[in-house]
């Protein structure tokens, strides 16, 4: 038992924490997002530089073969940053539902591209029934020859305005939400009869709608007639990825808030000197840290093939980061008071993204029922 | 980062179960899980078996008793301990004066005192709290003066658990009363049988008798009583209180009553279904596992650290274990007295060694008494508004 980084490990932290100290100060991303994409390509173009698109991806597919913990440091720098490319839409979830779902020989072809920076990747999976239920799939995908006919509409593809193929789930067979039947696909958004809408979201990230009439795809397009397993995994691993994009971007609360409190002064002297604000400094340092060990549980249990234990364990994470990312993001406003309202000071963006976090696959609430309803996670000792 | 333990802190671990699970008589071990008080000679008794085995002191200098673990292992003896239900050795002698006078005490006073001390052949209690100096201890007014080649103590200490089990006291007492008033205390062991000390109880909300006051009405104590030099009390203290960073999550001791609540909401039924079935139920048990787990690997992100930290060094993780630890205990005993419904009513202790039958199930009469009695883990060892006020200042720097 350790929580020591390895040598490779420290030196990726290294690398992307300085990669978001240098280039995504607030006011650099500000500049970022006004770019037509959304975000920067030439910060996509240095994402890709230092490898970190073939996180997921072995060696000989121009990756580096990193798992959970890898995830975890990029991902909290990137919540340091408030990092707006498509890295979590392209890595986490298309590499990693390459990596799981992918036959050898396109995954052979697709990966080294997504490594390159080539190749953006989004999945599409909400409906606007669903909520989180993965299984609640009604976009159908009927045999048509030797490809298959989808037809159906998904609600917020993240970053799939400006991605190149966009992972789609369809049913195959089945009622509505029936765990088996559910198909993978892998389309071209320039497939006659797809039409997506871009948007901004709340946090200043990218997404899209997606309509799909009469989409007429190859079998070859087909990853997975039974997809379901597959992709609980990889949202396990995103979710433990956004896990840790929470916590960075808590860290920075507590920071920025802790300046103010230090620098602001109010009846003659620095606020942070009045016992009522540090008392509650000190509860937003507890649900941080109680967040970042959480965090780092999900990172390692990411990996768990056994679907139930992992399956308790990112629920229960996401059940801390939900609760510790409210608390921290409504103090750290309140700490503030009136600057903290502003469009033009960070901590209301660090704000904005944590909560948007907690309503992706699954806020708080739903991971608790879901972790309740399992047993909970302590069991009698042997 | 590795989140498994290795072959080796595995084979210790079954190692540690095993012995809590046998070594320990299951009848002291029936009383821990239940929360029903645990008698003089229990606590001595569990504590002499792990002395005994070497596990008793093993925080302790390796000369004198310690075990030159890893903090792993420390860990897992820990945590096992109190997930067996077993007794914790008495924490005023293993925990606190103990290291005390292992780290500042004369070889004489080692001699005399650590053996005694390991072995529970001298139960210790605690005199530093007193009436006017509660967070502010440093304002102490219990004052020792040197007359005739002896120190003559004379005030009042309180709320001092188990004064009516202990052979010996440890003291702060202002020794110096014109010094600043942190510089004028000394750390001074006193003899309960001396004459002029009166033990008085203090009755609490749960109706137990845990705590007492104790006077001192012109105490003659000999000067070699003192442990370290006169007037350095105040370091000795703050040394002690910062002794048990680790252990006072209780994290194994939350983990097992977390079991209890299971076995017994399986038993009490809501309706139809056993409580254990009811979501609601479910959702606030889960919810504190989740702060309870997520408090485990703070404890652990701590623990792998003290590896590497310089001594005196702080990991800002270690702060929040016993504000968030305490507040999971407590949350704990107000979910057990909620699963036994209303048999929480019966108020059994008067009961006690009359012969009646008990009102209800067995496993509710402590339930009540319980909850009241563990209000106290956020007011003792530094309040949690004290805690945060340490945090702030050294953690936070503000």
């Amino acid at each position: 038992m350790d929580f020591d980084l390895s040598e490779d490990q420290r030196l990726l932290k290294d690398s992307v924490d300085r990669l978001v100290a240098d280039q995504y100060q607030f006011e650099q991303r500000k500049k970022y997002m006004r770019e037509p994409a959304g975000y920067s390509t030439a910060m996509w173009n240095q994402i890709t530089e230092l490898g970190l698109l073939g996180l997921p991806f072995d060696e000989t597919l121009g990756g580096f073969g990193g798992g959970g913990v890898e995830t975890a440091i990029v991902m909290d720098a990137f919540g340091r940053g408030l990092v707006l490319e498509p890295y979590f839409a392209t890595v986490i979830l298309g590499g990693g539902l390459l990596r799981r779902t992918a036959p050898a020989s396109m995954l052979g072809e697709m990966a080294p591209k997504v490594a390159a920076g080539k190749m953006k990747l989004a999945f599409a999976h909400v409906e606007r029934q669903s909520r989180y239920n993965l299984e609640d799939v009604t976009t159908t995908a009927v045999k048509d020859g030797g490809g298959y006919v989808l037809d159906g509409a998904k609600s917020v593809v993240i970053h799939g305005d400006t991605a190149n193929r966009i992972f789609v789930t369809a049913r195959i067979a089945g009622q509505r939400r029936a765990r088996d039947g559910i198909g993978l696909f892998l389309i071209d958004p320039a497939t006659p009869g797809v039409v997506r809408r871009g948007y901004p979201t709340q946090d200043g990230q990218r997404a899209a709608e997606l309509t799909l009439t009469k989409v007429r795809v190859g079998a070859a397009d087909l990853l997975s007639d039974n997809a379901l397993p597959a992709i609980e995994h990889v949202i396990d691993e995103a979710i433990a990825a956004l896990c840790a994009e929470a916590v960075g971007a808590m860290q920075s609360m507590q920071d920025l808030t802790l300046e103010y409190l230090k620098t602001r002064k109010q009846f003659g002297r620095a606020i942070g000197s009045f016992q009522v604000l540090q008392h509650r400094s000190v509860d937003m340092l507890v649900a941080v840290e109680q967040a970042r060990s959480m965090a780092m549980f999900a990172a390692v249990m990411a990996g768990e093939e056994n679907p139930t234990e992992r399956r308790k364990a990112i629920s229960a994470a996401k059940v801390q980061i939900g609760r510790s990312a409210k608390h921290v993001g409504q103090e750290a406003i309140q700490l503030h008071g009136g600057i903290g309202m502003t469009d033009e000071y960070a901590v209301g963006h660090y704000f904005k993204r944590v909560t948007m976090i907690d309503q992706m696959y699954g806020d708080a609430d739903t991971h608790l029922a879901f972790l309740a309803a399992q047993g909970g996670l302590f069991g009698k000792v042997a | 980062m590795n989140l498994n333990f290795t072959p080796e802190e595995i084979a210790f671990r079954d190692e540690a179960r095993h012995f809590f699970r046998t070594a320990i008589p299951a009848s002291i071990r029936a009383k821990v899980a239940e929360g029903e008080g645990l008698t003089r000679d229990d606590m001595i008794e569990a504590q002499r078996i792990l002395n005994a085995r070497g596990w008793c002191t093993v925080n302790w200098p390796v000369e004198w008793g310690g075990q030159d673990w890893t903090p792993i292992q420390v860990y897992l003896y820990q945590d096992e301990m109190q997930q067996a239900n077993c007794p914790s050795p008495i924490a005023f002698n293993v925990s606190m004066v103990g290291p005390v006078i292992a780290q500042f005490g004369s070889q004489a006073i080692k001699e005399r005192f650590l053996p005694a001390t390991a072995n529970a052949d001298i139960f210790w209690c605690q005199g530093f709290s007193e009436p006017g100096s509660g967070s502010d201890l440093a304002s102490l007014r219990t004052k020792a003066e040197k007359k005739d080649g002896k120190y003559v103590v004379n005030g009042q200490k309180t709320w001092t658990t188990l004064a009516q089990y202990a052979d010996w006291i440890f003291c702060l007492v202002r020794t110096d009363p014109t010094a600043k008033a942190q510089e004028g205390i000394s750390f001074l062991l006193i003899d309960m049988k001396t004459p002029g000390i009166t033990v008085r109880p203090i009755v609490t909300i749960d109706g137990g008798r845990e705590v007492n006051e104790v006077f001192f009405d012109n105490v003659e104590v000999p000067l070699d009583n003192l442990v370290g030099q006169e007037n350095k009390g105040w370091d000795y203290a703050k040394f002690l209180l910062g002794n048990e960073r680790t252990g006072i999550a209780r994290v194994g001791a939350s983990k097992a009553k977390i079991g209890r609540i299971k076995e017994l909401a399986a038993l009490e039924f809501s309706g139809e279904r056993p409580l254990i079935e009811s979501p609601r139920f479910q959702e606030k048990l889960a919810a504190v596992e989740v702060e309870l787990k997520a408090l485990e690997m703070t404890q652990l992100r701590v623990v792998s650290d003290e590896r590497k930290l310089a001594k005196g060094g702080q990991n800002p993780a270690s702060s929040i274990l016993k504000l968030k630890g305490s507040v999971i205990q407590q949350q704990l005993t107000d979910l057990l007295m909620e699963v036994v419904g209303p048999y929480v009513m019966p108020y059994q202790r008067d009961f006690e060694g009359k012969n009646e039958p008990v009102i209800g199930p067995e496993y509710a009469t402590e339930a009540a008494p319980m909850y009241f009695n563990y209000r106290k883990v956020s007011i003792y060892g530094g309040s949690n508004e004290i805690q945060r006020n340490i945090i702030a200042k050294a953690i936070l720097g503000l």
